[in-house]
């Protein structure tokens, strides 16, 4: 069951790197959303995978008896997902703001952009 | 009585809220904030004191043992990191007073310097992987609103940059954590600690590689390092001096931390690669600010030598140089930070930031200049200023490990960094100003406050090395017995079942 999940990891660690390499900044942004599923699932996928058997301990036991889900990773995986999408949001507004006061999405025109907006400024 | 550990964190968390509450009222918000760094600098100073009578202590949250629950660590060098980070946090607190915008005041920026103050301290107290990487996204996020708020265009362009890099290493980090996990199912770093050791040594070093590339991204290393020039100087100088000070160590200590408690299974291969990232990083930065105008930029790619003596000293992983890196640290901090506060002194006297376009200080603002001199020779190392013993004990730590490439590095780069220093001095302070140029009447005494505070510190911390010396040995001799740490987190029992086997271990392989 691992298997096939840590192909997927690879296909979206693949995905999100070859997005971020891009030089257009939205394009960027969706290559980080990718990476970060990458993790969330490769974090999930190394707590080991099982199917439909809940951590819930019985009335009277001080452990659930034989191999249950573990639950940790889902509680890490859930605070990840919580924080990465803070993160994610707050550079969609940067990256917003860029474009309103720079004009410019593609890397390469920050640079020229900031030049003239300061040329404007001391005229 | 071990809830204490938890206090420099809980503290800046209350008054971020209070300050938050308070956002309408300019007055009152900034004397809750600059109360509360007063009050934080106390607490963590009273928890110094009680981490070297009591030795490391240890808060479980919740009552849950470890490794089950959240474990918060105090040992000496988390303590003497947690002082320093409330002394620059005052100081950042007094000269914001006057350098921070009532714009930026209106847009909470007590609140989020109170806030980042909470992921730092959460950062160095932290006993928890995965509890580290959420403090270290804490503060990235708070630091990240400090560098853009305002928003003018050089901001928002150097943000993007900063951002974008230090997104993508906490991915990285948490991928690393993710793999941690699967190879141990733990993420107590005491437990870890005792885990590895067990685990095949060939999955665990591959681990720490993306660990080393992860937190070497924030701590600017090279080749990572080129975020930190593309954005440091472009926020008002009370943040960026704050920044220059502490974000950049936050990176060091998880180093330090995971490089002598968690990874050290196969020293000869990863400290070893930290020798030279630490040698790379010392030169590249040296050089790069050699060709530099803009004095925040000069002091920005000097962040960066510098942090290579301190990986330098991690590297070389001897008692020596492990207290070495720690009083580099601390007198590192004090002097790059107060070097930002004081050019931003100058440019309020010349008008700018550029070398090219200032100058006359020395004549107009003698007592300025000297502030200068203390920090810039400090920086540079010349006694009997801090930096001197800084640069004594990470190169004698060097030669004692029969490495001579490295302790020539490290005394040319100094050479060096004494040139930017008197590059600057030249060019602001002893030339006379370009033709064209005014300087402004002087600015406000209380803007000179934490500057002449920090420099009586860099003179205190060279002419009574002694004290921080001794601390520096005792952060050290924990950091290479981590059955200490283990003891202090699992109990006295695991600590000693953990030393035993270290022994076994290291008695075998000889």
């Amino acid at each position: 069951m691992e298997v096939p999940f840590a192909f997927l990891v690879g296909v979206l660690f693949a995905a999100g790197l070859y997005l971020m390499m891009q030089r257009n900044l939205l394009r960027f942004v969706f290559g980080l959303v990718l990476f970060s599923g990458a993790v969330n699932v490769l974090i999930f996928t190394a707590g080991r995978l099982t199917r439909g058997r809940p951590p819930i301990v019985p009335e009277g036991l001080a452990a659930p008896p034989g191999e249950v889900a573990n639950a940790l990773p889902q509680a890490v995986v859930l605070t990840a997902i919580v924080i990465g999408f803070g993160l994610i949001v707050f550079a969609l507004v940067l990256m917003l703001r860029v474009y309103e006061r720079l004009g410019a999405v593609e890397t390469q025109e920050l640079g020229p952009a900031l030049q003239r907006g300061a040329a404007e400024e001391d005229a | 009585m071990n809830g204490l550990v938890a206090a420099p964190v809980v503290l800046p968390l209350l008054s971020a809220a209070v300050l938050l509450a308070l956002r309408g009222n300019r007055a009152a918000q900034r004397l809750v904030a600059t109360t509360a760094a007063a009050l934080s600098v106390l607490v963590a100073l009273w928890l110094l004191v009680q981490v070297s009578e009591r030795g490391i202590l240890a808060l479980h949250f919740g009552g849950w043992p470890a490794p089950f629950g959240i474990t918060f660590v105090a040992d000496h060098l988390s303590a003497i990191m947690v002082v320093i980070t409330a002394v620059m946090a005052l100081a950042a607190a007094v000269y914001a007073l006057r350098d921070i915008d009532p714009d930026r005041e209106a847009r909470g920026y007590h609140a989020l310097a109170q806030v980042l103050l909470v992921g730092i301290n959460g950062a160095f107290l932290t006993g928890d992987v995965f509890n580290l990487y959420v403090w270290i996204e804490v503060l990235l996020i708070a630091s990240f609103v400090l560098l853009t708020l305002g928003g003018t265009r050089a901001q928002l362009e150097g943000g993007i940059k900063y951002v974008s890099v230090n997104l993508l290493s906490s991915l990285l980090l948490l991928a690393a954590i993710g793999l941690l996990y699967g190879l141990t199912g733990t993420l107590n770093m005491a437990d870890l600690a005792r885990t590895l050791p067990e685990k095949d040594p060939g999955l665990v070093t591959t681990i720490a590689v993306l660990f080393m590339v992860a937190f070497g991204i924030k701590a600017a290393v090279f080749p990572l390092f080129f975020w930190l020039p593309a954005s440091y100087h472009t926020p008002p100088i009370a943040i960026s001096a704050f920044f220059a000070g502490m974000l950049t160590k936050v990176g060091v200590y998880a180093l330090m931390r995971s490089f002598t408690l968690l990874f050290v299974a196969d020293v000869g291969f990863t400290h070893t690669i930290l020798l030279w990232v630490g040698a790379f990083t010392m030169v590249s930065g040296v050089l790069t600010a050699a060709a530099q105008s803009d004095v925040r930029k000069i002091l920005s790619f000097h962040i960066i030598s510098q942090i290579g003596y301190m990986i330098m000293g991690l590297a070389l992983y001897t008692p020596l140089a492990l207290a070495g890196a720690v009083f580099y640290l601390i007198h590192n901090i004090i002097a790059k930070a107060n070097l930002f506060l004081i050019a931003g002194i100058a440019r309020r006297l010349t008008g700018s930031f550029d070398l090219n376009r200032s100058g006359g200080l020395f004549k107009a603002a003698p007592f300025l200049a000297a502030l200068f001199l203390v920090s810039a020779l400090g920086l540079a190392g010349i006694p009997p200023l801090s930096g001197f013993w800084a640069k004594l004990l990470v190169v004698l730590a060097a030669l004692e490990a029969g490495n001579w490439v490295m302790a020539t590095v490290a005394l040319g780069v100094g050479l060096l960094t004494l040139f930017s220093m008197t590059k600057i001095w030249h060019y602001a302070y002893w030339s006379p100003l370009p033709e064209g140029g005014r300087l402004s009447a002087r600015p406000s005494s209380l803007l000179y406050a934490p500057v002449v505070a920090l420099a009586a510190l860099t003179l205190l911390l060279g002419l009574w090395s002694g004290p921080l010396i001794a601390l520096g040995d005792a952060a050290a001799a924990e950091l290479l017995d981590p059955s200490r740490y283990v003891g202090a987190v699992l109990g006295s029992e695991a600590g000693q079942a953990f030393a035993a086997e270290a022994a076994l271990a290291g008695g075998g392989e000889r």
